[in-house]
């Protein structure tokens, strides 16, 4: 329970309306999109400017209270997951976009804006915002920038960081630090802009972000390669970067999910391929051309059953709906969807596939993966039912499992969905104790009292 | 009262039902009240977060979760919308009448719903009573969309720029209707619905002249009840079932070939309610008789009499607002606007933004007016944009709502059902 005075404190900042403590409130921000076990905030607060956003901190600061900020709560490593009995503050009134440069190439945004409003903002200029998480309906930039969300267009455009010109954000005194800038170059000072991207509320609550836009390309064009062999898909995928395309987009489904969304949607994907690849090229119309001729004819080298060329908008709809409905139809499946986030070096990405149907049969789950295979980024998707005990008892383990084979293989720990909680305990197999204890000792520096968001990334600190 | 033992078997079936959400929050998107309030127990992920802690801890908080309930339209957008297919509105509903199973009703609601709701012909005379009335509470505020405010400040009506009750209900103007068919060699049983009865009889007057137009032959019932769905919606699951078959009664007396209504609400209760929640399982055969025979009143137009757009000059704009029980429960979206373009003299005009509700969601307008408030005036703002000087929907509750909205934020545009304007050119 929070003391009444606190709570008046927080009112007064804030505003009544904005301070939540009812128990049903405090339920409903106990949990984000990760599968993993929910605990209570003791208090909720949403500000609707960056001057009171900056008095919570420091007042949570001030009396050692735990704080975790929250956007849209999609991400799905428990980086929104409260401490217990400590303070959620909410960033959805603070969603204004501030500005959209076109003579510099620029925006400036509060963290709450949403990502897609953003996006349709900066395009309806003329301009295009690349990273578009599956999650950018709801999620927001500051989320985006947290996590580092990558996106369908992560391979020719990059991720969020990408993007990412400044951050101002406060410290845990309150204190407003500025980072970066609004211009191409910058070099002033250490990189802190650089520093939080990726902090997952651990270091500093972003008050502003600085991003970068680019010109969109002026065509596209989309196709569907399906393949007997998933080794066919993978070298289909080596082949094309070898051949110095880059699509902006290559995706990847296995046959359970193609099947599953077959299913689905009922659109005549190939049920019987053991693997599907979804590529986008864009970029000055004549190249375009070139590289989709090129595209097709390197698929079909690689033993590609077929290849289907968008002839036009709708067609090419029709290739990105397959690759939209690769969630929500394995979510109908099974009553649980545990999204994982395991990524490889491209090349590793047919010794992943064949590591993963070992996982599922070893512990006898249902996986169906899809991803980015572009920037060997998979999705396994574990279909389960946490009600089962004995089964999620197997999915943890498979989960361990995951890690552990993608580690071997050279990948990492999380592509794009972060740390969190779920991962913290893989961070040292990853990058050994002594990047810990760097990063410890440069958190407990800048957040002395262990107020921003405990736990993350780095698990408990003892020290 | 419902007895410990069924709300238990329903907590169970509620739980079930739950287990599909994977809180992925796409649902943020969708929902018009946390569009307003960025809260997490007011968007679906969060209610059915409540929900199932609620199933787990039978019950610890029912006051504070059916308070967070109540905050819902149920528009029915985000279980349109939803990647895990998770049966939104079904668990609400289900969840109401638990919850009111439990806590029970306040004595004046109960009251109303038990003693008015159950029978229809009480409830006629205590509303025309309660339209001759209200010319003395009442002044008038847009004289071109019709609405009036309240003359004095009355808490129930606010600053509502309501419709007033007509003059003279549809029930009272045409008591009854059985014709034969004509031409078309059809004939339909019509269920005009209570907001179309008390606000909008020429709603109703205009179906009834479409249909002689077309040579349909019309039955229609004396003393029908409310179809239910604001019993349902309060978790009155009893008061529901008695409105059900006392309407399975009264059409199981005519011979006809479809059910229309000119309300979207309607239409979706009957079509998908009806079925699923009808507790008289020996009656099963009659409800989907009637929900199989169902139909939009624009849907019958356009898909069985084929009434098609006529080509016309310089078409008037007539911006249209999808319900969101056509647009997310019955996925009827074009019927309407070719039904619109029927007559030759008008166009649909596309309110920029796209679909979204209008914030009425029936006691939702009541108990959460601010709220509604806020989505409607949006509404009406996109409403204006479009330059239509006419709106139009399929639904009179939408209707009310609409107009309410336009007339409080200064835009003179009268709202009309599509019907009427197809009735103007017959
Ligand atoms: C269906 C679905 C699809 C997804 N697809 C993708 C995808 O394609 N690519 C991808 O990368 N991710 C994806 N995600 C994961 C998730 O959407 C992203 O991590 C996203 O960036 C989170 O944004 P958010 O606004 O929900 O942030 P939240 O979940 O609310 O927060 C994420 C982290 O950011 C911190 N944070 C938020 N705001 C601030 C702030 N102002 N200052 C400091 N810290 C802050 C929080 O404390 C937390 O640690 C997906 C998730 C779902 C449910
Ligand atoms: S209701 Fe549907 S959209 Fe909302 S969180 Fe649950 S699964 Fe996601
Ligand atoms: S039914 Fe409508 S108002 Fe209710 S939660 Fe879903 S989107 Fe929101
Ligand atoms: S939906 Fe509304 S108007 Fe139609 S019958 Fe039910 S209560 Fe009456």
């Amino acid at each position: 329970m929070i003391r009444d005075a606190l709570k008046n404190e927080f009112q007064r900042i804030v505003g009544k309306d904005n301070v939540m403590t009812e128990p049903d409130e405090l339920h409903a921000y106990s949990y984000d999109s990760a599968v993993l076990d929910q605990t209570q905030p003791a208090i909720v607060v949403r500000p609707e400017n960056s001057e009171s956003l900056g008095q919570v901190v420091k007042l949570c600061n001030e009396n050692g209270l735990k704080l975790t900020v929250r956007g849209a709560g999609t991400n799905l490593s428990g980086g929104t997951i409260p401490h217990p009995g400590g303070v959620v503050c909410l960033t959805t009134a603070l969603d204004k976009i501030l500005e959209i440069n076109e003579e510099d190439l620029y925006a400036v945004v509060q963290p709450g804006a949403v990502t897609a409003k953003f996006a349709a903002q900066v395009a309806a200029k003329g301009l295009l915002y690349p990273p578009d998480p599956g999650s950018q309906a709801v999620s927001t930039l500051g989320g985006n920038v947290a996590e580092n969300a990558g996106g369908l267009r992560a391979l020719k455009y990059g991720v969020t960081k990408d993007y990412v010109m400044g951050v101002d954000f406060f410290d845990v005194n309150g204190e407003l630090i500025r980072s970066g800038g609004k211009t191409v170059k910058c070099v002033t000072g250490y990189n802190l802009a650089g520093l939080m991207v990726a902090s997952e509320g651990t270091l500093g609550v972003f008050e502003k972000l600085i991003l970068k836009l680019v010109p969109p390309p002026a065509a596209y064009k989309a196709m569907m390669a399906v393949f007997p062999d998933v080794m066919d898909a993978s070298r289909a995928v080596a082949a094309i970067i070898a051949n110095k395309i880059v699509p902006a987009t290559l995706e990847f489904m296995d046959n359970f999910t193609i099947r599953t969304v077959e299913n689905f949607r009922k659109a005549g994907l190939p049920v019987d391929a053991a693997a599907m690849l979804l590529i986008e090229v864009d970029g000055h119309p004549a190249q375009v051309e070139d590289d989709a001729a090129k595209v097709e004819s390197i698929c079909k080298d690689n033993k590609a059953l077929s290849v289907r060329v968008a002839k036009d908008d709708a067609e090419r709809n029709a290739v990105w709906q397959a690759r939209r409905d690769a969630l929500p139809a394995l979510a109908r499946v099974r009553p649980t969807t545990v999204l994982e986030d395991a990524t490889v070096p491209r090349s590793k990405i047919p010794a992943m596939m064949q590591a993963l149907d070992k996982i599922a049969k070893k512990y006898d789950l249902t996986i169906g993966t899809f991803g980015h295979a572009g920037d060997g980024n998979l999705h396994p998707t574990i279909l389960t039912d946490k009600r089962d005990q004995k089964e999620w008892h197997r999915v943890e383990a498979a989960i361990d499992a995951i890690f552990e084979e993608a580690l071997a293989l050279g990948g990492t720990l999380s592509g794009e969905h972060g740390i969190g909680l779920a991962k913290s305990k893989y961070l040292k197999n990853e990058y050994g104790v002594g990047t810990i204890n760097y990063s410890r000792r440069m958190k407990s520096v800048l957040d002395p009292n262990n107020i921003l968001n405990p736990g993350k990334i780095l698990g408990p600190l003892l020290a | 009262m419902a007895d410990i033992k069924k709300l238990v078997s329903m907590l169970k079936e509620l739980d079930d039902l739950l287990t599909g959400c994977m809180r992925c929050g796409m649902c943020q998107a969708q929902c018009p009240v946390f569009a307003q309030t960025g809260r997490e127990t007011d968007v679906t992920r969060g209610k059915l977060a409540l929900l199932s802690g609620l199933s787990e801890e039978i019950l610890k908080d029912p006051e504070a979760v059916n308070e967070k309930l109540q905050r819902c339209l149920l528009c029915g957008t985000c279980e349109a919308n939803c990647p895990s297919g998770v049966k939104v509105t079904d668990i609400f509903l289900r969840a109401r009448a638990i919850l009111t199973g439990y806590l029970g009703l306040p004595p004046t609601q109960r009251l109303i719903f038990r003693r008015l709701l159950t029978n229809p012909k009480l409830m006629n005379n205590l509303l025309s009573l309660g339209s001759s009335l209200q010319g003395l509470f009442t002044k008038d505020a847009d004289s071109v969309i019709g609405t009036s405010c309240a003359r004095f400040n009355a808490p129930l009506i606010a600053d509502r720029h309501f419709k007033k009750l007509a003059s003279k209900s549809l029930h009272s103007q045409t008591p009854h209707k059985d014709t034969p068919s004509g031409k078309s060699g059809l004939r339909v049983a019509f269920f005009p619905g209570c907001v179309t009865d008390k606000v909008f009889p020429q709603v109703g007057q205009a179906v009834l002249k479409i249909m002689e137009h077309h040579q349909v032959g019309v039955f229609m019932p004396p003393n029908q009840a409310c179809c239910g769905i604001p019993a349902l919606s309060s978790g009155e699951t009893e008061v529901f079932d008695n409105l059900v078959r006392q309407n399975l009664d009264l059409f199981a007396k005519g011979k006809w070939d479809y059910l229309i209504t000119p309300c979207a609400t309607c239409t979706a209760t009957i079509a998908e309610l009806w079925p699923k929640y009808y507790g008289d399982k020996m009656d099963a055969v009659r409800v989907k008789e009637l929900a199989d025979k169902v139909m939009d009143v624009s849907q019958f137009l356009n898909d069985v009499l084929k009434v098609t757009p006529k080509k016309a000059a310089s078409p008037a704009k007539v911006a249209y607002h999808d319900p969101c029980h056509l647009r997310n429960t019955l996925k009827i979206t074009a019927q309407p606007r070719q039904v619109l373009a029927a007559g030759g003299k008008y166009a649909a005009a596309e309110l920029p933004g796209g679909p979204s509700c209008c914030g009425s969601g029936g006691s939702f307008n009541i108990k959460h007016y601010k709220l509604s408030d806020v989505i409607g005036r949006k509404k009406a703002e996109s409403i204006a944009a479009t330059g239509a000087k006419i709106a139009a929907t399929s639904c009179p509750a939408c209707m009310l709502q609409l107009s309410d909205m336009l007339s409080k934020s200064g835009h003179s545009i009268p709202v009309k059902h599509v019907v009427e304007l197809y009735a103007e050119s017959l």
